[in-house]
Protein backbone atom coordinates (compact mmCIF):
# COMPACT_ATOMS: atom_id res chain seq x y z
CA UNK A 1 0.00 0.00 0.00
CA UNK A 2 2.89 2.37 0.70
CA UNK A 3 5.05 2.10 -2.40
CA UNK A 4 2.66 1.13 -5.13
CA UNK A 5 -0.10 3.53 -4.08
CA UNK A 6 -0.13 5.48 -7.32
CA UNK A 7 -1.33 2.29 -9.03
CA UNK A 8 -4.80 3.04 -7.68
CA UNK A 9 -4.80 6.38 -9.42
CA UNK A 10 -3.87 4.74 -12.73
CA UNK A 11 -6.70 2.22 -12.30
CA UNK A 12 -9.20 5.06 -12.12
CA UNK A 13 -7.53 6.89 -14.99
CA UNK A 14 -7.84 3.71 -17.04
CA UNK A 15 -11.53 3.43 -16.16
CA UNK A 16 -12.04 7.07 -17.10
CA UNK A 17 -10.26 6.70 -20.44
CA UNK A 18 -12.26 3.54 -21.06
CA UNK A 19 -15.52 5.42 -20.46
CA UNK A 20 -14.43 8.25 -22.76
CA UNK A 21 -13.48 5.77 -25.47
CA UNK A 22 -16.57 3.65 -24.90
CA UNK A 23 -18.21 4.62 -28.23
CA UNK A 24 -15.20 3.08 -30.01
CA UNK A 25 -15.35 -0.19 -28.09
CA UNK A 26 -18.41 -1.71 -29.78
CA UNK A 27 -20.28 -1.90 -26.48
CA UNK A 28 -24.05 -2.17 -26.77
CA UNK A 29 -25.79 1.21 -26.74
CA UNK A 30 -26.29 2.04 -23.02
CA UNK A 31 -29.67 3.64 -23.66
CA UNK A 32 -31.05 1.15 -26.13
CA UNK A 33 -34.26 -0.37 -24.81
CA UNK A 34 -34.49 -4.02 -25.79
CA UNK A 35 -37.78 -5.60 -24.77
CA UNK A 36 -36.60 -9.07 -25.82
CA UNK A 37 -33.97 -9.23 -23.08
CA UNK A 38 -35.55 -7.84 -19.92
CA UNK A 39 -33.80 -8.50 -16.59
CA UNK A 40 -31.41 -11.11 -17.99
CA UNK A 41 -28.97 -12.42 -15.40
CA UNK A 42 -25.23 -11.93 -15.99
CA UNK A 43 -23.97 -14.22 -18.74
CA UNK A 44 -21.77 -14.39 -21.81
CA UNK A 45 -23.73 -11.88 -23.85
CA UNK A 46 -24.33 -9.39 -21.04
CA UNK A 47 -21.50 -9.73 -18.50
CA UNK A 48 -23.37 -7.68 -15.85
CA UNK A 49 -26.87 -8.67 -17.03
CA UNK A 50 -29.59 -6.36 -18.29
CA UNK A 51 -32.02 -4.08 -16.47
CA UNK A 52 -35.81 -3.80 -16.44
CA UNK A 53 -35.76 -2.11 -19.83
CA UNK A 54 -33.36 -4.59 -21.37
CA UNK A 55 -30.42 -2.20 -21.37
CA UNK A 56 -26.94 -3.69 -20.98
CA UNK A 57 -25.72 -2.95 -17.44
CA UNK A 58 -22.02 -3.39 -18.22
CA UNK A 59 -22.27 -0.78 -20.94
CA UNK A 60 -24.24 1.59 -18.70
CA UNK A 61 -21.74 1.19 -15.88
CA UNK A 62 -18.83 2.03 -18.20
CA UNK A 63 -20.63 5.05 -19.64
CA UNK A 64 -21.64 6.10 -16.12
CA UNK A 65 -17.99 6.20 -15.04
CA UNK A 66 -17.50 9.26 -17.21
CA UNK A 67 -20.15 11.23 -15.30
CA UNK A 68 -19.10 10.17 -11.80
CA UNK A 69 -15.37 10.59 -12.27
CA UNK A 70 -15.58 13.88 -14.14
CA UNK A 71 -17.97 15.36 -11.55
CA UNK A 72 -15.62 14.27 -8.75
CA UNK A 73 -12.56 15.73 -10.49
CA UNK A 74 -14.28 18.97 -11.47
CA UNK A 75 -15.64 19.46 -7.95
CA UNK A 76 -12.25 18.68 -6.38
CA UNK A 77 -10.41 21.10 -8.66
CA UNK A 78 -13.03 23.84 -8.24
CA UNK A 79 -13.03 23.41 -4.45
CA UNK A 80 -9.25 23.48 -4.42
CA UNK A 81 -8.98 26.66 -6.51
CA UNK A 82 -11.67 28.62 -4.66
CA UNK A 83 -10.77 27.35 -1.19
CA UNK A 84 -7.01 27.77 -1.63
CA UNK A 85 -7.35 31.30 -2.94
CA UNK A 86 -9.54 32.31 -0.01
CA UNK A 87 -7.26 30.49 2.44
CA UNK A 88 -4.15 32.16 0.99
CA UNK A 89 -5.59 35.66 1.14
CA UNK A 90 -7.15 35.17 4.58
CA UNK A 91 -3.99 33.67 6.06
CA UNK A 92 -1.59 36.13 4.46
CA UNK A 93 -3.40 39.40 5.07
CA UNK A 94 -5.06 38.43 8.35
CA UNK A 95 -7.13 41.02 10.19
CA UNK A 96 -10.65 41.72 9.04
CA UNK A 97 -10.35 39.75 5.80
CA UNK A 98 -9.37 36.71 7.81
CA UNK A 99 -12.21 37.18 10.30
CA UNK A 100 -14.83 37.52 7.57
CA UNK A 101 -13.49 34.61 5.50
CA UNK A 102 -13.34 32.28 8.46
CA UNK A 103 -16.83 33.34 9.58
CA UNK A 104 -18.13 32.30 6.16
CA UNK A 105 -16.26 29.00 6.41
CA UNK A 106 -17.71 28.33 9.85
CA UNK A 107 -21.17 29.20 8.59
CA UNK A 108 -20.92 26.67 5.77
CA UNK A 109 -19.39 24.04 8.04
CA UNK A 110 -22.42 24.35 10.30
CA UNK A 111 -24.40 22.47 7.64
CA UNK A 112 -23.88 18.73 7.32
CA UNK A 113 -22.12 18.76 3.93
CA UNK A 114 -24.44 16.34 2.12
CA UNK A 115 -27.51 18.28 3.28
CA UNK A 116 -25.98 21.46 1.87
CA UNK A 117 -25.35 19.68 -1.44
CA UNK A 118 -28.96 18.47 -1.43
CA UNK A 119 -30.21 22.00 -0.73
CA UNK A 120 -28.16 23.43 -3.60
CA UNK A 121 -29.29 20.73 -6.03
CA UNK A 122 -32.94 21.24 -5.11
CA UNK A 123 -32.73 24.93 -5.95
CA UNK A 124 -30.75 24.67 -9.20
CA UNK A 125 -32.02 22.75 -12.24
CA UNK A 126 -30.75 19.15 -12.00
CA UNK A 127 -27.84 18.11 -14.19
CA UNK A 128 -24.12 17.51 -14.31
CA UNK A 129 -23.18 21.15 -13.62
CA UNK A 130 -25.49 21.36 -10.64
CA UNK A 131 -23.87 18.25 -9.16
CA UNK A 132 -20.45 19.87 -9.50
CA UNK A 133 -21.61 23.14 -7.94
CA UNK A 134 -23.42 21.32 -5.13
CA UNK A 135 -20.32 19.33 -4.18
CA UNK A 136 -18.00 22.35 -4.41
CA UNK A 137 -20.37 24.49 -2.32
CA UNK A 138 -19.29 22.67 0.82
CA UNK A 139 -15.99 21.23 -0.46
CA UNK A 140 -14.03 24.48 -0.69
CA UNK A 141 -14.14 25.09 3.06
CA UNK A 142 -11.73 22.25 3.86
CA UNK A 143 -9.19 23.74 1.45
CA UNK A 144 -9.66 27.26 2.84
CA UNK A 145 -9.00 26.06 6.41
CA UNK A 146 -6.07 23.87 5.47
CA UNK A 147 -4.28 26.41 3.25
CA UNK A 148 -4.89 29.23 5.74
CA UNK A 149 -3.23 27.13 8.43
CA UNK A 150 -0.31 26.36 6.16
CA UNK A 151 0.13 30.05 5.25
CA UNK A 152 0.09 31.04 8.92
CA UNK A 153 2.82 28.47 9.58
CA UNK A 154 4.95 29.63 6.68
CA UNK A 155 4.53 33.38 6.56
CA UNK A 156 6.78 34.12 9.54
CA UNK A 157 9.70 32.09 8.18
CA UNK A 158 12.95 33.83 7.13
CA UNK A 159 12.56 33.27 3.39
CA UNK A 160 9.29 35.20 3.34
CA UNK A 161 10.90 37.98 5.35
CA UNK A 162 13.81 38.00 2.92
CA UNK A 163 11.46 38.21 -0.05
CA UNK A 164 9.73 41.16 1.53
CA UNK A 165 13.06 42.81 2.36
CA UNK A 166 14.20 42.75 -1.25
CA UNK A 167 10.93 44.43 -2.22
CA UNK A 168 8.76 41.66 -3.64
CA UNK A 169 5.13 42.59 -4.12
CA UNK A 170 2.47 40.85 -2.02
CA UNK A 171 1.27 38.96 -5.07
CA UNK A 172 4.77 37.70 -5.82
CA UNK A 173 5.39 36.63 -2.24
CA UNK A 174 2.05 34.83 -2.18
CA UNK A 175 2.22 33.01 -5.49
CA UNK A 176 5.97 32.48 -5.95
CA UNK A 177 7.14 31.98 -2.37
CA UNK A 178 4.18 30.75 -0.34
CA UNK A 179 2.09 28.73 -2.82
CA UNK A 180 4.84 26.13 -3.46
CA UNK A 181 4.87 25.47 0.31
CA UNK A 182 1.16 24.64 0.19
CA UNK A 183 1.23 22.27 -2.78
CA UNK A 184 1.86 19.12 -0.72
CA UNK A 185 -1.05 19.51 1.65
CA UNK A 186 -3.30 20.76 -1.13
CA UNK A 187 -2.59 17.69 -3.22
CA UNK A 188 -3.24 15.36 -0.29
CA UNK A 189 -6.53 17.12 0.40
CA UNK A 190 -7.59 16.74 -3.25
CA UNK A 191 -6.86 13.03 -2.97
CA UNK A 192 -8.92 12.78 0.20
CA UNK A 193 -11.84 14.72 -1.26
CA UNK A 194 -12.11 12.67 -4.47
CA UNK A 195 -13.34 9.50 -2.77
CA UNK A 196 -15.93 11.43 -0.79
CA UNK A 197 -17.10 13.28 -3.89
CA UNK A 198 -17.62 10.00 -5.78
CA UNK A 199 -19.96 8.83 -3.01
CA UNK A 200 -21.67 12.21 -2.68
CA UNK A 201 -22.28 12.38 -6.43
CA UNK A 202 -23.75 8.88 -6.37
CA UNK A 203 -25.96 9.84 -3.43
CA UNK A 204 -27.27 12.89 -5.27
CA UNK A 205 -27.91 10.65 -8.27
CA UNK A 206 -29.72 8.17 -6.04
CA UNK A 207 -31.93 10.96 -4.71
CA UNK A 208 -32.73 11.96 -8.31
CA UNK A 209 -30.79 15.22 -8.04
CA UNK A 210 -27.84 14.37 -10.26
CA UNK A 211 -27.58 13.66 -13.96
CA UNK A 212 -31.08 13.00 -15.27
CA UNK A 213 -32.24 9.76 -16.89
CA UNK A 214 -31.91 8.17 -19.37
CA UNK A 215 -28.23 9.23 -19.22
CA UNK A 216 -26.46 6.48 -17.25
CA UNK A 217 -25.19 7.41 -13.79
CA UNK A 218 -24.34 4.95 -11.04
CA UNK A 219 -26.50 6.48 -8.32
CA UNK A 220 -29.55 6.86 -10.55
CA UNK A 221 -29.16 3.27 -11.81
CA UNK A 222 -29.41 1.97 -8.26
CA UNK A 223 -32.41 4.08 -7.42
CA UNK A 224 -34.21 2.99 -10.60
CA UNK A 225 -33.57 -0.70 -9.93
CA UNK A 226 -34.35 -0.66 -6.20
CA UNK A 227 -37.79 -2.11 -6.80
CA UNK A 228 -36.33 -5.17 -8.57
CA UNK A 229 -33.81 -6.08 -5.87
CA UNK A 230 -35.43 -9.41 -5.09
CA UNK A 231 -35.86 -10.63 -8.66
CA UNK A 232 -32.80 -9.06 -10.27
CA UNK A 233 -30.21 -8.19 -7.58
CA UNK A 234 -27.44 -7.72 -10.19
CA UNK A 235 -29.14 -4.51 -11.30
CA UNK A 236 -28.36 -3.00 -7.89
CA UNK A 237 -25.14 -4.88 -7.20
CA UNK A 238 -22.92 -3.89 -10.14
CA UNK A 239 -23.39 -0.09 -10.16
CA UNK A 240 -22.86 -0.05 -6.38
CA UNK A 241 -19.79 -2.22 -6.75
CA UNK A 242 -18.38 0.32 -9.21
CA UNK A 243 -19.03 3.23 -6.83
CA UNK A 244 -17.39 1.36 -3.98
CA UNK A 245 -14.41 0.26 -6.06
CA UNK A 246 -13.80 3.75 -7.43
CA UNK A 247 -14.11 5.44 -4.04
CA UNK A 248 -11.90 2.72 -2.54
CA UNK A 249 -9.18 3.35 -5.14
CA UNK A 250 -9.34 7.10 -4.53
CA UNK A 251 -9.15 6.63 -0.76
CA UNK A 252 -6.19 4.25 -1.02
CA UNK A 253 -4.52 6.75 -3.33
CA UNK A 254 -5.09 9.45 -0.70
CA UNK A 255 -3.45 7.21 1.92
CA UNK A 256 -0.48 6.83 -0.39
CA UNK A 257 -0.26 10.61 -0.89
CA UNK A 258 -0.39 11.16 2.87
CA UNK A 259 2.56 8.85 3.44
CA UNK A 260 4.49 10.10 0.44
CA UNK A 261 4.28 13.75 1.53
CA UNK A 262 4.39 12.89 5.21
CA UNK A 263 1.24 14.78 6.15
CA UNK A 264 -0.68 12.62 8.55
CA UNK A 265 -2.96 14.75 10.59
CA UNK A 266 -5.32 16.03 7.93
CA UNK A 267 -8.97 15.14 8.21
CA UNK A 268 -11.51 15.87 5.50
CA UNK B 1 -50.00 21.67 -7.19
CA UNK B 2 -53.09 22.40 -9.25
CA UNK B 3 -52.63 20.13 -12.22
CA UNK B 4 -52.26 21.04 -15.86
CA UNK B 5 -55.78 22.26 -16.58
CA UNK B 6 -56.26 24.77 -13.77
CA UNK B 7 -57.81 28.09 -14.73
CA UNK B 8 -55.73 31.28 -14.37
CA UNK B 9 -57.80 32.58 -11.43
CA UNK B 10 -57.03 29.52 -9.31
CA UNK B 11 -53.34 29.86 -10.11
CA UNK B 12 -53.43 33.56 -9.23
CA UNK B 13 -55.20 32.97 -5.92
CA UNK B 14 -52.72 30.26 -4.91
CA UNK B 15 -49.81 32.48 -5.91
CA UNK B 16 -51.23 35.14 -3.55
CA UNK B 17 -51.80 32.62 -0.79
CA UNK B 18 -48.19 31.37 -0.78
CA UNK B 19 -46.80 34.85 -1.43
CA UNK B 20 -45.24 34.11 -4.82
CA UNK B 21 -46.39 37.52 -6.12
CA UNK B 22 -44.15 39.53 -3.79
CA UNK B 23 -40.75 39.43 -5.51
CA UNK B 24 -37.55 37.78 -4.32
CA UNK B 25 -36.59 39.89 -1.28
CA UNK B 26 -40.17 40.20 -0.11
CA UNK B 27 -40.60 36.43 -0.22
CA UNK B 28 -37.32 35.84 1.60
CA UNK B 29 -38.01 38.35 4.37
CA UNK B 30 -41.51 37.00 4.78
CA UNK B 31 -40.10 33.47 5.11
CA UNK B 32 -37.51 34.54 7.68
CA UNK B 33 -40.19 36.31 9.71
CA UNK B 34 -42.40 33.22 9.74
CA UNK B 35 -39.51 30.96 10.76
CA UNK B 36 -38.66 33.27 13.64
CA UNK B 37 -42.25 32.79 14.79
CA UNK B 38 -41.79 29.02 14.55
CA UNK B 39 -43.99 28.77 11.48
CA UNK B 40 -42.45 26.62 8.76
CA UNK B 41 -45.55 26.81 6.62
CA UNK B 42 -47.71 24.03 5.28
CA UNK B 43 -46.78 21.29 2.88
CA UNK B 44 -47.86 22.14 -0.68
CA UNK B 45 -49.35 18.68 -1.11
CA UNK B 46 -50.72 17.37 2.17
CA UNK B 47 -51.46 20.89 3.52
CA UNK B 48 -50.26 19.67 6.92
CA UNK B 49 -48.27 21.90 9.23
CA UNK B 50 -44.55 21.22 8.55
CA UNK B 51 -43.45 21.98 12.10
CA UNK B 52 -45.95 19.52 13.55
CA UNK B 53 -44.91 16.78 11.15
CA UNK B 54 -41.25 17.40 11.90
CA UNK B 55 -41.98 17.25 15.62
CA UNK B 56 -43.49 13.81 15.12
CA UNK B 57 -40.64 12.50 12.99
CA UNK B 58 -37.55 14.02 14.61
CA UNK B 59 -37.62 11.71 17.70
CA UNK B 60 -37.52 8.67 15.39
CA UNK B 61 -34.45 10.04 13.66
CA UNK B 62 -32.78 10.82 16.98
CA UNK B 63 -33.42 7.24 18.13
CA UNK B 64 -31.87 5.94 14.91
CA UNK B 65 -28.87 8.28 15.23
CA UNK B 66 -28.32 7.28 18.87
CA UNK B 67 -28.53 3.60 17.95
CA UNK B 68 -26.00 4.13 15.18
CA UNK B 69 -23.80 5.99 17.63
CA UNK B 70 -24.07 3.16 20.15
CA UNK B 71 -22.63 0.86 17.48
CA UNK B 72 -20.13 3.26 15.92
CA UNK B 73 -18.46 4.70 19.02
CA UNK B 74 -17.32 1.51 20.82
CA UNK B 75 -16.47 -0.33 17.59
CA UNK B 76 -14.71 2.69 16.11
CA UNK B 77 -12.59 3.38 19.19
CA UNK B 78 -11.77 -0.32 19.63
CA UNK B 79 -10.63 -0.76 16.04
CA UNK B 80 -8.69 2.50 16.25
CA UNK B 81 -6.87 1.14 19.28
CA UNK B 82 -6.15 -2.12 17.47
CA UNK B 83 -4.67 -0.12 14.60
CA UNK B 84 -2.49 1.96 16.92
CA UNK B 85 -1.25 -0.82 19.20
CA UNK B 86 -0.66 -3.44 16.53
CA UNK B 87 1.05 -1.18 14.04
CA UNK B 88 2.90 -2.98 11.28
CA UNK B 89 1.25 -6.33 12.01
CA UNK B 90 -1.11 -7.96 9.59
CA UNK B 91 -4.10 -7.24 11.85
CA UNK B 92 -3.39 -3.51 11.54
CA UNK B 93 -3.33 -3.81 7.75
CA UNK B 94 -6.59 -5.74 7.84
CA UNK B 95 -8.47 -3.29 10.09
CA UNK B 96 -7.04 -0.37 8.13
CA UNK B 97 -8.24 -1.74 4.79
CA UNK B 98 -11.66 -2.48 6.31
CA UNK B 99 -11.92 1.06 7.62
CA UNK B 100 -11.01 2.57 4.23
CA UNK B 101 -13.59 0.23 2.74
CA UNK B 102 -16.19 1.48 5.20
CA UNK B 103 -15.53 5.03 4.00
CA UNK B 104 -15.86 3.94 0.38
CA UNK B 105 -19.20 2.15 0.50
CA UNK B 106 -22.17 4.37 -0.32
CA UNK B 107 -24.75 4.16 2.47
CA UNK B 108 -27.69 3.56 0.13
CA UNK B 109 -26.07 0.62 -1.64
CA UNK B 110 -24.85 -0.91 1.59
CA UNK B 111 -28.38 -0.59 2.95
CA UNK B 112 -29.93 -2.30 -0.06
CA UNK B 113 -27.39 -5.12 0.05
CA UNK B 114 -27.88 -5.63 3.80
CA UNK B 115 -31.63 -5.74 3.21
CA UNK B 116 -31.19 -8.26 0.40
CA UNK B 117 -29.02 -10.55 2.49
CA UNK B 118 -30.51 -10.32 5.98
CA UNK B 119 -34.16 -9.64 5.23
CA UNK B 120 -34.96 -11.09 1.84
CA UNK B 121 -32.63 -14.10 1.66
CA UNK B 122 -31.99 -15.10 5.27
CA UNK B 123 -35.31 -13.65 6.53
CA UNK B 124 -33.73 -12.76 9.87
CA UNK B 125 -34.91 -9.18 10.19
CA UNK B 126 -37.83 -7.18 8.79
CA UNK B 127 -36.84 -5.34 5.60
CA UNK B 128 -38.54 -2.07 6.44
CA UNK B 129 -40.77 -0.21 8.83
CA UNK B 130 -40.62 1.79 12.04
CA UNK B 131 -40.69 0.01 15.35
CA UNK B 132 -38.68 -1.76 17.99
CA UNK B 133 -35.18 -3.19 18.10
CA UNK B 134 -35.71 -5.63 15.24
CA UNK B 135 -36.60 -2.81 12.90
CA UNK B 136 -33.82 -0.61 14.23
CA UNK B 137 -30.91 -2.99 13.80
CA UNK B 138 -30.27 -2.91 10.05
CA UNK B 139 -30.62 0.84 9.47
CA UNK B 140 -28.53 1.63 12.55
CA UNK B 141 -25.80 -0.76 11.42
CA UNK B 142 -25.71 0.69 7.92
CA UNK B 143 -25.70 4.25 9.22
CA UNK B 144 -22.91 3.43 11.68
CA UNK B 145 -20.50 2.05 9.09
CA UNK B 146 -18.98 5.27 7.65
CA UNK B 147 -18.94 6.99 11.05
CA UNK B 148 -17.23 3.96 12.58
CA UNK B 149 -14.54 4.02 9.91
CA UNK B 150 -13.70 7.69 10.25
CA UNK B 151 -13.70 7.38 14.03
CA UNK B 152 -11.33 4.39 13.86
CA UNK B 153 -8.87 6.31 11.69
CA UNK B 154 -8.87 9.40 13.88
CA UNK B 155 -8.56 7.31 17.05
CA UNK B 156 -5.57 5.44 15.63
CA UNK B 157 -3.85 8.67 14.66
CA UNK B 158 -4.36 10.46 18.00
CA UNK B 159 -3.42 7.42 20.05
CA UNK B 160 -0.20 7.03 18.10
CA UNK B 161 0.61 10.68 18.80
CA UNK B 162 -0.23 10.37 22.48
CA UNK B 163 1.86 7.23 22.85
CA UNK B 164 4.97 9.26 22.10
CA UNK B 165 4.35 11.65 25.00
CA UNK B 166 6.85 11.74 27.89
CA UNK B 167 4.22 10.89 30.53
CA UNK B 168 3.46 7.63 28.76
CA UNK B 169 7.16 6.76 28.85
CA UNK B 170 7.17 7.58 32.57
CA UNK B 171 4.17 5.35 33.14
CA UNK B 172 5.94 2.54 31.30
CA UNK B 173 9.12 3.11 33.30
CA UNK B 174 7.13 2.91 36.53
CA UNK B 175 6.12 -0.56 35.41
CA UNK B 176 2.37 0.00 35.15
CA UNK B 177 0.33 -2.66 33.43
CA UNK B 178 0.09 -1.98 29.66
CA UNK B 179 -3.73 -2.10 29.80
CA UNK B 180 -3.78 0.54 32.52
CA UNK B 181 -1.47 2.78 30.48
CA UNK B 182 -3.60 2.28 27.39
CA UNK B 183 -6.87 3.10 29.10
CA UNK B 184 -5.91 5.79 31.59
CA UNK B 185 -2.80 7.50 30.29
CA UNK B 186 -3.28 7.28 26.55
CA UNK B 187 -7.00 7.03 25.81
CA UNK B 188 -8.03 9.72 28.27
CA UNK B 189 -5.55 12.17 26.80
CA UNK B 190 -6.55 11.30 23.24
CA UNK B 191 -10.24 11.91 23.93
CA UNK B 192 -10.56 15.48 22.65
CA UNK B 193 -10.12 14.80 18.89
CA UNK B 194 -12.20 11.64 19.29
CA UNK B 195 -15.07 13.54 20.87
CA UNK B 196 -14.82 16.18 18.14
CA UNK B 197 -15.21 13.51 15.47
CA UNK B 198 -18.13 11.91 17.31
CA UNK B 199 -19.85 15.32 17.28
CA UNK B 200 -19.09 15.92 13.61
CA UNK B 201 -20.27 12.42 12.74
CA UNK B 202 -23.68 13.40 14.03
CA UNK B 203 -23.95 15.42 10.84
CA UNK B 204 -23.25 12.31 8.80
CA UNK B 205 -26.00 10.48 10.71
CA UNK B 206 -28.45 13.23 9.84
CA UNK B 207 -27.57 13.39 6.15
CA UNK B 208 -27.13 9.62 6.00
CA UNK B 209 -30.60 9.37 7.49
CA UNK B 210 -32.09 10.89 4.33
CA UNK B 211 -30.96 7.81 2.42
CA UNK B 212 -31.11 5.14 5.13
CA UNK B 213 -34.60 6.05 6.30
CA UNK B 214 -35.87 6.08 2.72
CA UNK B 215 -34.53 2.61 2.04
CA UNK B 216 -35.67 1.06 5.29
CA UNK B 217 -38.96 2.93 5.50
CA UNK B 218 -38.03 4.42 8.87
CA UNK B 219 -40.52 7.19 9.59
CA UNK B 220 -38.04 9.93 10.46
CA UNK B 221 -37.07 13.37 9.29
CA UNK B 222 -34.72 11.99 6.63
CA UNK B 223 -37.49 10.18 4.78
CA UNK B 224 -39.66 13.27 5.19
CA UNK B 225 -36.90 15.31 3.46
CA UNK B 226 -36.68 12.76 0.68
CA UNK B 227 -40.44 12.82 0.11
CA UNK B 228 -40.23 16.60 -0.01
CA UNK B 229 -37.44 16.45 -2.60
CA UNK B 230 -39.33 14.04 -4.83
CA UNK B 231 -42.48 16.17 -4.75
CA UNK B 232 -40.53 19.47 -4.89
CA UNK B 233 -42.38 20.39 -1.72
CA UNK B 234 -40.24 23.38 -0.77
CA UNK B 235 -41.65 24.20 2.71
CA UNK B 236 -40.89 20.60 3.74
CA UNK B 237 -37.37 20.60 2.25
CA UNK B 238 -36.45 23.95 3.78
CA UNK B 239 -37.94 23.07 7.16
CA UNK B 240 -36.10 19.75 7.32
CA UNK B 241 -32.75 21.19 6.27
CA UNK B 242 -33.03 24.02 8.79
CA UNK B 243 -34.02 21.60 11.56
CA UNK B 244 -31.20 19.15 10.80
CA UNK B 245 -28.68 21.97 10.68
CA UNK B 246 -29.96 23.30 14.00
CA UNK B 247 -29.60 19.84 15.59
CA UNK B 248 -26.08 19.55 14.13
CA UNK B 249 -25.04 22.96 15.49
CA UNK B 250 -26.49 22.17 18.93
CA UNK B 251 -24.66 18.83 19.10
CA UNK B 252 -21.37 20.45 18.12
CA UNK B 253 -21.81 23.22 20.66
CA UNK B 254 -22.44 20.55 23.31
CA UNK B 255 -19.23 18.74 22.36
CA UNK B 256 -17.36 22.05 22.66
CA UNK B 257 -18.77 22.45 26.16
CA UNK B 258 -17.85 18.85 26.92
CA UNK B 259 -14.13 19.63 26.30
CA UNK B 260 -14.23 21.77 29.38
CA UNK B 261 -15.13 18.77 31.52
CA UNK B 262 -12.92 16.27 29.73
CA UNK B 263 -9.68 18.15 29.77
CA UNK B 264 -8.47 19.99 32.89
CA UNK B 265 -5.92 21.81 30.71
CA UNK B 266 -8.71 23.64 28.89
CA UNK B 267 -10.40 24.42 32.21
CA UNK B 268 -7.26 25.99 33.61
CA UNK B 269 -6.57 27.87 30.39
CA UNK B 270 -10.08 29.34 30.46
CA UNK B 271 -9.69 30.46 34.06
CA UNK B 272 -6.32 32.09 33.46
CA UNK B 273 -7.67 34.27 30.69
Amino acid sequence: MTKAGSVFFYIILLLFVLSLAAPLLHLPDPNKIDLDSLKMSPGAEHPFGTDHKGRDIFSRVIYGAKVSISVAFAAAIASCCIGSLIGLVAGYFGGKIDTVAMAIVDFILSFPSLLLAIAVSVVLPPGIHTAMIALSAAGWTSFARLIRGQVLAVKGLPFVEAARAIGCSNARILFVHIVPQCLNVGLVMIGMKLGGFIIAEATLGFLGLGVQPPAPSWGAMISASRAYILTAPWMVFFPGMMITATAFCFNLFAEYLKQRYDVKSITG
Amino acid sequence: MVGERANPETIESIRKEIGADKGFTGQYLGYLKLIMQGNFGRSYYSNRDVLNDMGEKLPNTIVLALAAMAIAVPCGIASGMVMAYRKGRSIERFVSIISIGGLSVPVFWCGLMAMLIFSLNLKLLPPSGTGGLRFLMLPALVLALPAMSSLARVTALTIEETMGMPYVRTAKAKGLAPLKIAMIHVLKNALIPIVTIIGLDFGSYLSGAVVTETIFGWDGIGRFTMEGIIMRDYPVIMGCIITCTAVFVIVNTLTDILYHYLDPRIRIYDKSR
